[in-house]
């Protein structure tokens, strides 16, 4: 501590240089967080899965659907405490933008199944008695200001249902148990879709998500349903849900490898920035140093004092992150439903302040080495 | 007393024996000290001139354990220097050594105050003890009003009075002062000498002292002369100043 004066007082030398090479971290931050915010955003689902819940599709795809005789069949499996189904609706609120997931959902076992996703006992019993009600994620309530009692009109392209609009009442919203749970979507009841739809679509679902007594036993049961299938006209696979969700992510594009990319490129470049700077703050003040180890500094102090101030530049660069925790969410409202909603992690924001360290001790570390072997004759000499 | 011949007593503080400096350019060996030997008792006040080259400086850094010997021995109080690993050295300069520069060498990003606590951060003084420290110091050097001065803000006497005091404040063993007013005008020069003669008459005070200036070299007990690494010649007070008298008539 007796030392930090030295430290500070050598950082302020050049305040412009200073704020510029901290501003660099900054941004360098900035981006950092908001990278790890949108890796999160696309890798959330695989992170926020329940262990206990498996998913089964039609073999050929998720756009093929699935008899609904098999709920039934699947829910005798030994292991299976609960089944529910779930359709694609892809429908349009006003406007192709105001995207949000709208799902056709199983009244009866959609909260046991979920049981994250949290709607008030009262709301629930409301909607069950409402062939036309609908339980809407609170974010996409609040995206369009709906109230419990509005009334929203949603036409949707597929089933053959071009051009019929479809009206329902919200019933009631849910808010997820955790801050990254998805609430987003929208419900909305089975049998008011199933009078809907095509004959040939009326006994088909989109995909099955099981809940199982067990996690454990989670290989055994979904090679049991899929075997259960195979050879027949609607083949099945079954994963577990974080397997699924990782598959989804996946139709992205390598997100995680992009965001890696650009991130690496992001830092190596502040390194070789925050390096150079150090280097020319070191060699200005040779003289300075060789004073110093004149009067008594060792050379680890020496070490110390200049790998401090290249830490405590990239620490001061971690308000990139505080402003990406305040600027991430706006953004993320204003995006909201074509993004899952974006907020700074505190994971991301200690990798954040741990990358900072890392780049700040890497920038720092040769400059310092070449302070602390620096001959004091020489450096004496150096005016 | 002042030896050069290497018969001093066994109890001078800084006793030099055969020392030897070269340094290597190319492919030619440099001989800038040889077979060198001194002893400076405590007290004493030592003047070394010379031509530029003839080795004062480089006597300077290795007396002050800023540099290694090729061959010979330096003993200090007792220690021998020559031996001291690196980091030994770099604690034996912190307790032993205070150094005057020409430039003066302050941090011009730190006051007058903070300049002269550097040495003692190194110690295990407490803040309260420090500031005791310095205020003496600098009181010493008659600048106890200027303790939040940055050295711009002081004039080229001023500033090195604060380097002065830098180099008591730890109560060293000895000062080196490396043409301590080389950058001075007369004036000045002539108060910083007026001190650093005070630090030697009134302090006891061990100070070896490089210059050019046979009016500044007047200030010391003894000066001595180097030329191609050699001592040559050995004056006291009394024959400089005979010297220069007869510099000025002729």
């Amino acid at each position: 501590m007796k030392f930090s004066r030295l430290i500070l007082a050598n950082l302020f030398r050049k305040k412009t240089r200073l704020i510029l090479t901290i501003g660099s971290f900054a941004v360098a931050l900035f981006l950092f967080a908001l990278l790890g915010v949108v890796n999160d955003a696309f890798s959330r689902g695989a992170d926020v899965v329940s262990a206990d819940r498996l998913v089964t599709i039609n073999r050929t795809s998720i756009i093929n659907t699935i008899p609904l005789s098999y709920r039934d069949e699947i829910l005798r499996i030994p292991g299976v405490k609960y089944i529910t189904h779930n359709n694609w609706f892809g429908g349009v609120y006003q406007d192709p933008k105001n995207f949000f997931p709208q799902f056709v959902i199983d009244p009866e076992n959609q909260r046991q199944v979920f049981p994250e996703l949290i709607v008030p006992d009262d709301q629930w019993n409301t909607f069950l008695k409402d062939r036309q009600g609908a339980i809407v994620g609170a974010a996409t309530m609040l995206r369009f200001g709906w109230k419990i009692g509005d009334r929203i009109p949603i036409t949707t392209t597929i089933y053959g249902l071009a051009g019929k609009p479809f009206e329902f009442n919200i019933d009631g919203v849910y808010h997820g148990e955790k801050p990254e749970d998805d609430e987003t979507q929208f419900w909305f009841q089975w049998e008011y879709f199933k009078e809907s739809v095509p004959n040939s679509i009326q006994g088909q679902v989109g995909w099955y998500v099981v809940r199982m007594a067990n996690p454990d036993d989670a290989p055994r049961i979904a090679k049991a349903i899929d075997n259960m299938y195979m050879n027949s006209p609607y083949e099945t696979k079954t994963e577990t849900e974080s397997a699924f969700a990782q598959g989804w992510v996946k139709q992205f594009g390598n997100i995680k490898f992009l965001i890696l990319s650009i991130g690496t490129v992001v830092f190596f470049t502040l390194l070789l920035v925050t390096g150079n700077t150090m280097a020319i703050s070191v060699r200005e003040r040779t003289n300075e140093l060789g004073v110093l180890k004149a009067i008594g500094f060792s050379d680890r102090i020496v070490l110390g004092f200049v790998l401090s101030e290249s830490i405590v530049i990239a620490l001061a660069g971690c308000v990139g992150l505080l402003l990406a925790v305040v600027c991430i969410p706006m953004v993320g409202r204003a995006l909201a439903g074509l993004l899952p909603p974006l907020f700074v992690t505190a994971k991301t924001l200690a990798y954040g302040v741990i990358a900072a360290i890392a780049v700040g001790f890497a920038s720092g570390i040769l400059p310092a080495y070449g302070a602390m072997r620096l001959s004091v004759v020489s450096a004496l000499r150096r005016v | 007393m002042i030896r050069v011949d290497g018969n001093g007593a066994a109890g001078s503080l800084i006793q030099v024996r055969g020392l030897d400096k070269t340094y290597r350019r190319g492919n030619e060996d440099i001989d800038v000290l040889q077979g060198l030997n001194l002893d400076v008792d405590k007290g004493d006040f030592v003047a070394f001139m010379g031509p530029s080259g003839s080795g004062k400086t480089t006597l300077l850094n290795l007396m002050g354990g800023l540099d290694v010997p090729t061959r010979g021995t330096i003993s200090v109080a007792g220690d021998e220097i020559t031996h001291m690993s690196r980091g030994k050295l770099t604690d034996w300069r912190a307790r032993h050594v205070g150094f005057i520069f020409q430039m003066y060498n302050l941090i011009p990003v730190l006051t007058a105050f903070q300049n002269v606590e550097l040495p003692l951060l190194l110690t295990k003084l407490s803040k309260a003890e420090r500031r005791k420290h310095v205020e003496v110091a600098l009181s010493i050097v008659g600048l106890g009003e200027r303790l939040h001065h940055y050295p711009r803000q002081l004039s080229g006497g001023q500033e090195q009075r604060v380097a002065i005091a830098r180099a008591i404040v730890a109560d060293p063993t000895f000062l080196l002062c490396d043409e301590p007013t080389g950058d001075l005008d007369r004036k000045s020069a002539d108060g910083v000498m007026e001190l650093i003669r005070r630090l030697v008459n009134e302090h006891g005070k061990t100070v070896l002292m490089v210059t050019h200036d046979p009016l500044v070299a007047l200030q010391a007990n003894t000066t001595l002369h180097l030329d191609k690494g050699v001592l040559v010649g050995r004056v006291s007070q009394r024959e400089a100043l005979h010297e220069i008298q007869q510099t000025h008539s002729g």
